[in-house]
């Protein structure tokens, strides 16, 4: 990163490693520019075509290492839309599998340095999120019509509560996709940010051994973190997507 | 770093980020754009290849496990099969020898009576055989002894009183003295 300004020792830009830039010359980052952004969605998607592709040539009844890795994705995302979206949830497995595995393979190999992490940015994630807003609001009203509104009207409550009830139940569907999107990419973005800020403070030799074990620490943590914002994001698609397929529980 | 890094609104003159790069909205399009490209790209590649190839796997190797479990119930049930077959032939064999052994016993009773039979006899004939010799033996002595009687008895006479009784009175004397 930038050390070039003299002056003081300390120059930490924890913000500079999520900018995009064009990886062939300079300037403009039109809508179909080849980046850095681009480099790294298209490695996650070599990546993915590894483990769930080239993984599982063997087809084999006793799987190898990267085969059972794949099998195991495959049963744990399987089971999870079977157990909460329910049977007919299984027909939207492959979409809900599809975010699974980008997200997954996106945020590990964000974890790689000196990479570029895509699900950090909110345009990213936003979208992933939309789409899944506007995919499960559909889903609803094809398949409830406008039964689908009943989601908004706790039956369950008292009367008088029902339309505070619904106005909060309304403002809560509306902010889905926000916090759907804000976890992931906030999550993504502030370890990486961390981990830039204690590099940046590793270059002063006195506390230099603290804020490397802190980066060994953050980066176990953030192993973790990736993994489990992968599975919140699915999870939480799958919540939505029985909501919109059984709306009234 | 490009050192002709034109100064925008999301970075500066330095390349250096002005304030949070993931609210530029100049990338927006950009990122949008790709994810989308790669969103799909994924999505064929899974839903094509992937999960039906690893489904199909799943489903294999599931109806492998049944049919070895099924063809392990089977051998089992054969198993139990031969072990009553052969309990059964057991039996049986024991059930034959026992009437083998009960005939031959029977056949070497025969014998034995037959045997037994035929010894008894021999030995009853041996007998009488025996008792008919016993019974010349003992009237020759019978015999032998009057005649040693008379003997003696005319000698005695002869010797005691000469001319005293003739054979014939001694004879008769000597037989009812024996029969007494």
């Amino acid at each position: 990163m930038a050390t070039e300004e003299g002056g003081t020792q300390l120059n930490i830009h924890p913000m500079d490693q999520f900018i995009i830039k064009p990886l062939f010359g300079g300037g403009e980052v039109g809508m179909f520019t080849i980046t850095n952004a681009t480099l790294w969605l298209g490695l996650a998607v070599l990546a993915v075509i590894a483990l769930m592709v080239f993984g599982t040539r063997g087809r084999a009844i006793v799987p190898s290492r990267s085969q059972s890795i794949a099998e195991v994705i495959y049963g744990f995302v399987y089971k999870m839309v079977e157990d909460i979206a329910g049977k007919d949830g299984l027909k939207y497995f492959p979409y809900i599998f599809t975010l699974f595995i980008f997200i997954l393979v996106a945020n590990v190999i964000g974890l790689l340095p000196k990479s570029f992490t895509t699900t950090s940015h909110i345009a990213v994630t936003a979208t992933m999120a939309m789409a899944v807003f506007l995919a499960v609001t559909i889903i609803g009203f094809v398949k409830n019509g406008m039964s689908f509104l009943g989601i908004f009207w706790i039956k369950a409550a008292p009367l008088p509560l029902r339309p505070i009830l619904a106005l909060i139940e309304v403002i809560s569907y509306f902010v889905r996709p926000v916090s759907h999107s804000i976890r992931l990419a906030g999550n993504m973005m502030a370890g990486h940010a961390v981990i830039k800020v204690f590099a940046g403070f590793a270059v002063v030799t006195l506390i230099s051994p603290a804020a490397i074990g802190a980066i060994v620490a953050i980066y176990a943590l953030e192993s973790l973190v990736v993994c489990i914002q992968a599975y919140v994001f699915a999870i939480l698609t799958c919540v939505y997507l029985k909501d919109a397929l059984h709306p009234h529980h | 770093m490009a050192t002709e890094q034109v100064a925008g609104t999301c970075v500066d003159s330095h390349g250096g980020a002005i304030g949070m790069p993931q609210l530029c909205f100049d990338w927006y399009s950009n990122q949008i754009f790709w994810l989308v490209v790669t969103l799909i790209v994924i999505f064929l590649v899974m839903s094509r290849i992937a999960l039906p190839r690893i489904a199909a796997v799943l489903a294999e190797r599931h109806g492998a496990i049944q049919g070895d479990l099924d063809k392990a119930e089977e051998m089992k049930a054969k198993a139990v099969e031969a072990e009553d077959a052969y309990n059964k032939a057991l039996v049986d064999a024991r059930a034959q020898a026992q009437a083998i052994v009960a005939e031959a016993r029977a056949e070497i009773q025969q014998d034995l009576d037959v045997a037994m039979a035929k010894a008894d006899a021999e030995i009853a004939a041996k007998a009488a055989e025996s008792a008919v010799a016993i019974k010349e033996i003992r009237d020759n002595a019978v015999a032998a002894v009057k005649e040693v009687a008379n003997d003696t008895a005319s000698e005695i006479v002869k010797a005691v009183m000469p001319g005293a009784g003739d054979a014939k009175t001694i004879k008769a004397a000597v037989a009812a003295r024996l029969k007494g």
